[in-house]
């Protein structure tokens, strides 16, 4: 026995062996109960392989799935003033911001990038539910702005993802100002004829659905998303009755007229760029004839490519 | 008279003081003006005590006080040949947003508020001025009418809250309101919005989002009711004191802020205590703030609309 034995190899034992035991290899499905393996989830976007049940995925996740080769740019946002009301509530308003910033890795609850989506150049933006429930600061209204800028700037439409429970009650009165303020974003896209479409995901709610959320040319959900204005206790509290099954789900939604479509996850980045096309006046996408994929899925890491000429690369592979 | 629960104690000597007066009228012989005159200084005393350093929450009683003037009682006494115009031409006419043509000093203007009732009968009827989509979608109507003939729009504030019901959600509440704000941002007309009690949430914002904003002195304009944020951040409803105070919805930290431009006097102990008063000075500001905007071009107003909210909360408190 000596310090090798004793403390050289348990350390280097246990380094590996943590390394080969990760927590969360597996995944519950909340709504049919599957245990599904991390990699597995992770290739499906985060969708339950065997029920389809749409679980949250982080805006960085999705736009690495949503972007050519997960390449994408990210827009600076302009930050707003720290802690505008000194709002304290059992904890400051700052040491929530903190740890909300910590477990998510993010700086706030709105990611903005631009990059192409099957060779179309556009803006998105996406809301991080997992930050502070998403919920719509004064960063969050700048997010909108920045990306309704950029969109201008160089003539590119906007896709928004939204989650969101409201606006952020810690920013009170100008947390509520992000409903007028993210109306002027949606307002300049539409002077410019700029293409807007809005992706609700699970759960978008409360001021967010009162303003840019609600306001797309094309409003999308995503299967059994929640949205709706005010939240379904407080409604039963109201009217004192139970209110029907799937009351505020995407599809009940749709039923009612406010949604032009409820869309797979995986079907998503297809339908964006179909939509997206005929909106910009831009030739179909071919999709046929793309060179087969490579045996690795692992997306080439090669820059994101010059956007001159797309069309013209279409051409060359476009069928007789 | 109804009295808050702080007014407590003025209702008692103020209610000491009507009964003293109430023997005497009984009693001729009786002389109690002296002690009657003596209580009521006491009591002008104790209003002006109370009304002085209002608390967040108590100002939130006193914008939701049942006897303060509501949207109805100003147009009745600040415009002329007022012509309701109903109906969203979709569904319904939603009572709790009054609006019509009318004249503002003899010039035409297109006048929207909510409206709470003010006996059980109203109330119910107007919904406690919680609008429902169709009441918006008529706003929109009505702005985009005032757009294309030029005229003027003034909002008047005074909400809970969009009401949260079955229907309207699947009416597309959240997309009516949206909708609204977004005509408020396109008409290029001068528009002018005025809290007069409660701005509660996106209900108000759909008709606040306005050129020039004011307030009254005691109205309140949150983005969530204390009790519903107590409920949410504290997990006990009892604690809407503390949040009302962190909420910072007082017309006061709102002009702070700089939210809106202009604060409303009103009379001592509230729009309630004296009407006549609270609805000549609001009269005063809608004609300063129109005043303010006349001359500018379509495209002009537009663009400081935009502006304003653009801009807005940049500064944060130190503003």
């Amino acid at each position: 026995m000596n310090w090798i034995t004793n403390y050289v190899r348990p350390t280097i034992n246990s380094l590996f062996s943590r390394r080969e035991v990760p927590e969360n290899l597996w995944t519950k499905c909340p709504e049919c109960g599957t245990m599904l393996f991390h990699r597995e989830l992770k290739d499906n976007q985060n969708v339950c392989t065997s029920c389809d049940h749409h679980m949250a995925i982080t805006p960085r996740e999705r736009f690495a799935a949503l972007f050519d080769g997960g390449i994408f740019t990210e827009v600076k946002v302009p930050k707003p003033v720290a802690d505008p009301l000194h709002f304290r509530d059992q904890k400051k308003y700052p040491d929530r911001l903190k740890a909300a910033q910590k477990a998510t890795g993010e700086h706030e609850a709105m990611l903005v990038a631009e990059g192409e989506i099957g060779r179309t150049p556009v803006v998105c933006a996406a809301q991080d539910f997992a930050f502070m429930g998403g919920s719509m600061s004064m960063y969050v209204g700048n997010a909108i702005i920045a990306a309704a800028e950029v969109a201008l700037a160089k003539k590119r439409p906007l896709v928004l993802f939204s989650a969101a429970g409201g606006a952020r009650m810690q920013e009170g009165i100008l947390g509520l100002m992000q409903m007028p303020r993210t109306t002027v974003a949606v307002e300049m896209l539409r002077e410019a004829k700029l293409p807007y479409i809005v992706v609700l995901t699970h759960p978008t709610t409360g001021g967010v659905t009162a303003s840019y959320a609600m306001l797309g040319d094309v409003q999308i959900a995503e299967p059994n998303a929640l949205i709706g204005f005010a939240g379904a206790r407080v409604i039963e509290q109201t009217i004192r009755e139970k209110l029907p099954e799937g009351f505020q789900r995407a599809e009940y939604l749709l039923d009612h007229g406010m949604l032009d479509r409820v869309t797979h996850r995986k079907e998503m980045r297809d339908e964006l760029v179909t939509v997206l096309r005929m909106l910009m006046q831009l030739p179909p996408a071919v999709r046929g004839d793309l060179p087969a994929p490579a045996p690795e899925p692992v997306p080439e890491k090669k820059p994101e490519p010059p956007a001159a000429k797309p069309e013209a690369t279409e051409k060359k592979a476009a069928p007789k | 008279m109804n009295y808050l629960e702080f007014e407590k104690p003025l209702a008692e000597i103020e209610g000491k003081a009507e009964e003293l007066r109430a023997m005497a009228r009984a009693n001729k012989q009786m002389d109690v003006e002296k002690e009657a005159a003596a209580l009521d200084a006491k009591a002008a005393t104790m209003l002006r005590d109370l009304y002085k350093n209002l608390s967040p929450w108590q100002k939130c009683l006193v914008a939701r006080h049942p006897d303060r003037p509501h949207c109805k009682d100003y147009i009745d006494a600040l415009f002329t040949e007022y012509t309701p115009l109903a109906g969203d031409r979709n569904f319904a006419d939603d009572h709790a947003v009054m609006g019509g043509l009318a004249r503002f000093n003899d010039k035409p203007v297109m006048v929207i508020g909510h409206e709470k009732g003010n006996d059980t009968k109203t109330r119910i009827e107007r919904n406690f001025g919680m609008a429902r989509p169709e009441g918006y979608r008529k706003a929109v109507r009505l702005m985009d009418m005032a757009h294309r003939f030029g005229l003027p729009v003034v909002t008047l504030v005074d909400t809970p809250g969009a009401y949260p019901g079955k229907g309207a959600e699947e009416r597309g509440q959240s997309e009516a309101i949206a909708r609204s704000t977004q005509k408020c941002l396109e008409i290029g007309v001068p528009l002018v919005s005025i809290v007069i009690g409660e701005g509660g949430s996106g209900g108000a914002v759909a008709f606040a989002t306005a050129n020039r904003i004011a307030m009254l002195e005691h109205s309140v304009y949150s983005v969530i009711s204390p009790e519903g944020c107590a409920s949410i951040l504290w997990k006990d409803a009892e604690k809407m004191r503390e949040a009302a105070e962190a909420l910072r919805l007082t017309a006061q930290d709102l002009q702070k802020l700089g939210v809106i431009d202009r604060i409303v006097t009103e009379p001592l102990g509230g729009a309630q205590r004296d009407r006549k008063q609270s609805i000549a000075a609001v009269g005063k500001v809608i004609e300063t703030m129109l005043a303010e905007l006349s001359g500018m071009k379509p495209d002009a107003l537009i663009k400081d609309r935009r502006k304003k909210f653009i801009d807005m909360g940049s500064k944060g408190l130190a503003a």
